[in-house]
């Protein structure tokens, strides 16, 4: 489409994706070592619960990052994201569902057991293939796309936008919330998908296992960024982030906005599965939850507090607002949601361009320099 | 570019304080203290039942420090909240476990956050008390279920309704959320009801989404189901906060329970809390323990919850009544064992017994469930249960259920020669 | 039995209790507190028949649950609750018996077989009650528990009988004794007839009962009998049909009215203002709050004046909600303009914070808020259809709000100040308007007027911290389906949204209606992009 003309890398990454990059690589070669290496007894000992939690955030910050891809530079945000991180999710649980054979409750080689439960005499045809790791994985991109592409072909070819467009991926993700709810739908209903054993042959529950999922998050995170880097500083990048600014204006250049956008917002759907296929096997459990527009609304709210269309600040929001919850639920638990509330408001109020925005200002205050290109757009969405 | 060295040991610095932050906390475990975990959602849409339970714990951990403690030392109760989020369940039982290094955990509500927990407790070998009563199909060595199994409240109220006194039900509708409590619930007592001679013309099954709060249409469905000519009678595993609005429109709709009694199994004091019950009176609930028997224990008990709590329009439920057999059983193992080791706990956990709050001796079984009565109430106009039939004795809770027929053939049995939650033959394991 | 039997029986009762019968009296009034019920059905038997003047009033208070058993030495007596356990009386002589502590003394329990028997008894001697409305419950309780020994009595009730509804009743009830226990074929086919004319789901309970087939043939043997209750209850099933097709779209409109009430709110501070809010559950959460405070302080204070409690807990909600509206406008979304977004992420904070703070000040289970009488019940169409006076009064304030709202903003001049601000700020401003001030007014009426849906959704729902959760996504569906901007699009759209679900739910089912009406929006917003009620020129790319 668009011809991209040759940049070097690391002046495609600017200083912040380099430091990012850097501290990433350094995170998922570090971790790893002070978890298995180091003993027990150091303070330096990094608890393998610790290695599952830093996993569990990289597979957010990959998700927000999905999510900052479209919102930051193409203007669509979509409240219905948690929706293909699901999907991705799922989709990682039948394998590992299938995975489990006969090592079930009722020791059934094919079914699963919650089907055992409910009488269900074969398996569905859509639980065909999962059994095979790489059908598996290549539903994970393929289900997030499938519905991302059907549903933005739709959406962008009918010019819904703006809050419209916000709140039918809304809708979207709270019919899929109910339709997982059923038992009747063959995904465990309410429960979900759970009580895994491994994958590929290695014991989840062990941390060499867990270790690995870790460096895993961290991998596709990296990718993620590179990609998207790539992507936000080629000339496709340029286009999109006109139709953030200008859409109307966009389109009588002679662009085809929608393909622009339909493009991005399935790479972005991919990537969000990508990191719920990463989620399943190291929190141990995929169930409707994940679909209900709130926890998508919070995606949204990592990528504000972040600093949104940096990329690294949505990694940045994503771990930052997440640890504070984690932190928060164990030391204040009567009182956590005030202060996360009220960080909300502050951020919204005294940071309007997240921590990101808010560290780079200092920064200008400080050593003043050329403006930054805008990273901020002033459409509503 | 010169600057970029420098920012990534600044936050590596940072990155190894957020770190360092985790593991400190754990690593200043005070040896004079016997810490306890809390796991139950004080926020989300769970808080509203579970809060109620994190109370009821730190009530009697602070009576049990009040009369000296455990083996000599103080009891800690270490608070989170899981914020109804499930995986965030599961995240919070690895904390408690692994870092605050807790002996016990008191918590959980829903099936799916147990589902969630189980792999955790059973990799790094925890002790979890489970307080509601559920669906059974399980027997993990790492959980004590103290609520009931189906075969402890499902199947005598059903029994109950098709007597002369519970008004000779043949006819029957199974009214439950979408999850698997009521769906096993139901299946159990489709196969009990079959079994005794109800055919499946006679049984309605209709299922709704938490929360539901629009019950116009089911409940004109009910009444359409029930004027085929038979007494009908309704079996609710209607859950938590659906049931209020489900209960406005049956008054409304001006179903009395002398035309359909309505038999819940997740309805108690404290749902009915926050409602008229003037016009539910005679529906029915099955439980282990209502808040009106008539026991000096009883009355001890609500007495002291209501002071800790500072209301005298708190009440108390059968799940509470759960945690508080459940804690005096880990506190008299624990005195027993000599120690808080999980594996001395468990042993010393079979066989134990507490008198209950209903009066009956309660025991702990070796398939890790309990025996106990059952009782059923019919509600009354101040939102208590009038107690109109309850077991003579006490009923070992069944974890495999006999009418489904994969578990029919199932035992669990934590001691020799079973050592096994779910084996249809004996395992002879000695590591156990 | 026989009226002549009866008189004769009641001869002999009052003969007897001259003297030797205040023993046997006595005895049946302890019968009434023993064990089993058996005997206690048996001792209400005797008593009702007894003839006595008392027996009435003692079988009532079995009812009302205030007969009790004195523990130590098992006499059956009132008790009513005093301040430290139970005031007693004696049931016979009305004689105080003092004081004793709660737990000296055990409630005589009633089941719900007891209570029905209670009832029709009870019923059984009160049908020639001076009130209508006695003699009417009095009918209905006797067509639920049919007694041959009553068939006299009502016969002579029918014929005392002037009010016409009182005596549809009656002869309804007189159906159901006959053919329950008339020996006599034509009799009973009789009856089946009558009942023909009845077409609510009791009776077709009744009629049906008759062709459930038994272990020998038929419940009921009577060929001719069985062909009536057939006939009948084609009769009655076509009556069904037909209102059941009225209930449904009362209880979409309905469905429709709780929509409109949760979103018009959104459709103002969201719709008209351009603000995100995701606190708009929590508006109406507080406003079900508030209903909650005003009945404690009825409950406390003015209990007799507890029926007009939302009478003045709809004015406060109004203002107190409204009121921190204003202050949220103030505080934070002022700041906000112009980043439309933004707001969408600090009011999310700020859902959060009210729900931690209510769950925090008033305990985070469901509070109490009571119905008041005109509230309760319902008005009972033929065929089972019930249209409930909660859901009547919700529809009629639904409307009076929406109504409120429309002149408000179309004929006073805070609402021509409040339209100029929201279509042309810079202009409004040129002209003099305050707009500040506009703005906060605007965000303040919006969240009074969700404090006021969240009183009349305490009648319905649950009132507790979650309550505003379950309302915020069909609320934005609502405006959004709609028509940003435009409340007549949201009137519109809440009624289509509430009778389309109610219609799909027998279908579909209650999980099933609902996704299929989500991807209906869905398909839709393709179709319409910005709504029902789309706004039109330059308005539209903002």
């Amino acid at each position: 489409m668009v011809r991209a003309t040759y940049t070097p890398l690391l002046a495609r990454l600017g200083t912040g994706g380099t430091i990012f990059l850097a501290v990433l690589i350094a995170a998922a070669i570090a971790v790893p070592i002070l978890n298995q290496a180091v003993p027990v007894t150091s303070a330096f000992h990094v608890p393998t619960y610790l290695v599952s939690l830093f996993g569990k955030y990289l597979c957010f910050a990959l998700l927000a990052l999905s999510v900052d891809l479209i919102w930051g530079y193409c203007g669509i945000l979509s409240l219905g994201h948690g929706a293909f991180f699901a999907l991705g999710g799922y989709a990682m649980g039948m394998h590992l569902m299938r995975e489990i054979g006969d090592r079930g409750v009722y020791g059934n080689p094919v079914l699963p057991d919650f089907m055992v439960f409910l009488d269900w005499a074969e398996l569905p045809w859509y639980w065909y293939g999962f059994d095979n790791f790489a059908f598996a994985i290549l539903m994970v991109a393929l289900v997030p796309g499938t519905l991302a592409f059907v549903f933005g072909w739709l959406a962008f070819r009918s010019r819904v936008t703006g809050v419209y467009f916000s709140i039918m991926t809304q809708a979207m993700t709270f019919a899929l919330l109910l339709a997982f709810f059923r038992n009747d739908m063959g995904f465990g209903g309410n429960n979900g998908l759970t009580d895994f054993k491994d994958v590929l042959g290695f014991d989840l529950q062990a941390s060499g296992t867990r270790v690995g999922l870790y460096v895993a998050s961290a991998i596709a995170l990296g990718f993620g960024f590179l990609l998207s880097r790539y992507l936000v500083t080629s000339r496709l990048g340029r286009v999109l982030v006109a139709v953030r600014d200008a859409e109307s204006r966009t389109r009588f250049l002679g662009y085809r906005v929608e393909y622009y956008k339909l493009f991005v917002f399935v790479l972005s759907a991919v990537l969000a599965g990508i990191a719920g296929a990463l989620y399943v096997p190291q929190v141990g459990i995929i169930n409707p939850g994940e679909f209900s527009p709130a926890n998508s609304i919070e995606i949204v709210i990592w990528v504000a507090v972040g600093g949104r269309g940096t990329l690294y600040g949505a990694v940045l929001g994503a771990i930052l607002v997440n640890y504070a919850k984690s932190y928060f639920t164990g030391a204040l638990p009567d009182l956590w949601l005030f202060v996360l509330g009220g960080l909300f408001i502050f951020v919204t109020i005294f940071m309007p361009k997240g921590v990101v925005g808010a560290v780079t200002a200092l920064k200008d205050k400080v050593k003043p320099v050329a403006p930054r290109p805008a990273t901020q757009g002033a459409s509503s969405g | 570019m010169k600057s970029i060295p420098r920012m990534v040991g600044g936050l590596g610095v940072a990155a190894g304080l957020l770190t360092a932050g985790w593991s400190v906390n754990g690593a200043l475990a005070d040896d004079q203290t016997i810490k306890i975990g809390v796991l139950h959602s004080l926020s989300g849409t769970m808080a509203i039942s579970e809060t109620t339970l994190k109370d009821t714990v730190l009530m009697m951990v602070d009576d049990l420090n009040a009369n000296g403690g455990l083996l000599g030392k103080q009891v800690e109760a270490i608070v989170v909240d899981p914020a109804s989020d499930w995986p965030l369940f599961a995240e919070k039982a690895r904390e408690l476990i692994e870092k605050e290094q807790v002996a016990a955990v008191f918590g959980c509500w829903t099936s799916v956050s147990r589902k969630s927990v189980l792999p955790v407790f059973e990799e790094l070998n925890g002790l979890l008390f489970y307080p509601v009563q559920y669906e059974g199909e399980e027997s993990s060595r790492n959980v004590f279920y103290t609520g009931a199994a189906p075969n402890q409240q499902a199947i005598p109220a059903v029994e109950y309704l098709m007597s002369e006194d519970g008004g000779a039900a043949e006819r029957w509708v199974l009214l439950g959320t979408d999850y698997v409590y009521p769906r096993t619930t139901n299946k159990i007592l489709r196969a009990f009801l079959n079994s005794k001679g109800v055919s499946d013309d006679d049984i309605m099954e209709s299922y709704t989404p938490f929360g539901h709060s629009d019950w116009q249409t089911i409940v004109s469905d009910v009444k359409a189901f029930a004027s085929e000519g038979k007494q009908t009678a309704v079996v609710s595993t209607i859950n938590g906060d659906a049931n209020v609005p489900f209960y406005k429109e049956l008054g409304n709709q001006g179903i009395s329970a002398e035309d359909i009694p309505v038999v819940a199994f997740s309805v108690g004091e404290e749902e009915l809390s926050g409602l008229d019950t003037a016009p539910l009176v005679g529906h029915l609930a099955a439980w282990n323990y209502f808040m009106s028997v008539d026991t000096e224990e009883n009355d001890a008990f609500i007495e002291a919850w209501q002071t800790y709590i500072g209301s005298e329009d708190r009440v108390v439920n059968d799940p509470m009544e759960a945690h508080f057999i459940g804690f005096q059983m880990w506190a008299q193992a624990v005195r027993q064992a000599g120690s808080t080791n999980v594996d001395a706990v468990r042993q010393a956990m079979y066989g134990q017994n507490v008198r209950s709050l209903s009066g009956y001796d309660v025991t702990m079984n070796t398939n890790h469930h309990l025996s106990k009565p059952v009782m059923i109430g019919e509600i009354q106009d101040d939102g208590q249960f009038d107690i109109v039939w309850q077991t003579d004795g006490v009923v070992v809770g069944d974890a495999w259920s006999d009418f489904i027929p994969e578990s029919s053939k199932l035992t669990a049995d934590w001691t020799f020669p079973w050592v096994c939650g779910n084996c249809e033959q004996p395992i002879f394991v000695s590591t156990n | 039995m026989h009226l002549f039997a009866r008189v004769a029986l009641v001869a002999v009762a009052l003969w007897l209790a001259t003297a030797a019968n205040a023993e046997a009296i006595e005895d049946m009034v302890q019968a009434l507190g023993a064990k089993e019920s058996a005997e206690k059905i048996a001792a209400i038997d005797a008593l009702a028949s007894s003839g006595d003047e008392r027996a009435l009033g003692i079988l009532q208070a079995m009812l009302d649950r205030r007969l009790f058993r004195v523990k130590a030495d098992d006499r059956v007596v009132f008790a009513d609750k005093s301040d430290g356990g139970y005031q007693l009386t004696d049931p016979l002589t009305g004689e105080a018996l003092g004081e004793v502590g709660r737990r000296d003394v055990k409630k005589v329990s009633v089941n719900n077989k007891l209570r029905g028997k209670l009832r029709g008894t009870i019923g059984g001697m009160t049908l020639l009650s001076p009130e209508a409305e006695a003699r009417a419950a009095a009918a209905d309780a006797v067509f639920k528990t049919p007694n041959a020994a009553i068939l006299p009595i009502l016969d002579q009730a029918i014929e005392a009988e002037t009010d016409a509804s009182v005596r549809d009743r009656l002869e309804r009830a007189r159906a159901a004794v006959q053919i329950e226990t008339s020996k006599e074929s034509a009799v009973r086919q009789a009856a089946v007839e009558t009942l023909a004319q009845f077409t609510d789901p009791d009776v077709r309970t009744l009629v049906a009962s008759l062709l459930v087939a038994s272990d020998d043939g038929f419940v009921e043997a009577d060929d001719a009998v069985r062909a009536a209750a057939t006939e009948t209850l084609a009769t009655i099933d076509a009556g069904i049909a037909r209102w059941t097709l009225i209930g449904n779209l009362f209880q979409g409109l309905s469905l429709g009215s709780v929509l409109l009430l949760a979103a018009i709110g959104l459709a103002i501070t969201f719709g008209v203002m351009g603000v995100i809010n995701m606190a708009h559950g929590e508006m109406v959460m507080l406003g079900a709050y508030t209903t909650f405070v005003v009945q404690e302080i009825f409950r406390n204070h003015f209990p007799g004046g507890f029926d007009y409690s939302l009478a003045v807990a709809i004015p406060a909600a109004f203002v107190i909600v409204g009121a921190i509206g204003i202050a949220i406008e103030r505080g934070i979304i002022r700041f906000l303009y112009g980043r439309p977004l933004e707001t969408l992420l600090a009011t999310w904070g700020l859902s959060l914070i009210l729900q931690q703070a209510v769950r925090t000040i008033f305990g985070p289970t469901n509070r109490e808020v009571g119905n008041p009488e005109w509230m309760t019940g319902a008005i009972e169409l033929a065929g089972g259809v019930a249209l409930t006076y909660n859901r009547i009064w919700i529809i009629v304030f639904a409307l009076v709000v929406f109504a409120g709202l429309m002149i408000l903003l179309a004929r006073t001049p805070l609402g021509l100040q409040m339209r100029a601000v929201t279509q042309n700020r810079a202009m409004a401003s040129a002209m003099g308007i305050r707009t500040g001030t506009i703005d906060a007014l605007t965000f303040g009426l919006g969240c009074g007027i969700a404090g006021m849906a969240g009183v009349a959704l305490s009648q319905i729902d649950n009132v507790g911290p979650n309550l505003g959760q379950g309302y915020i996504v069909d609320s934005f569906m609502v405006v959004v389906f709609g028509g940003v901007g435009n409340l007549w699009g949201t009137l519109l759209g809440a009624t289509t949204l509430g009778v389309v679900n109610k219609f799909l739910e027998p279908y579909a089912g209650a999980v099933l209606g609902k996704i299929l009406v989500l991807v209906a929006i869905i398909l839709f917003i393709q179709k319409r992009p910005r709504g029902l009620f789309a706004l039109k020129g330059r308005a539209v790319e903002n």
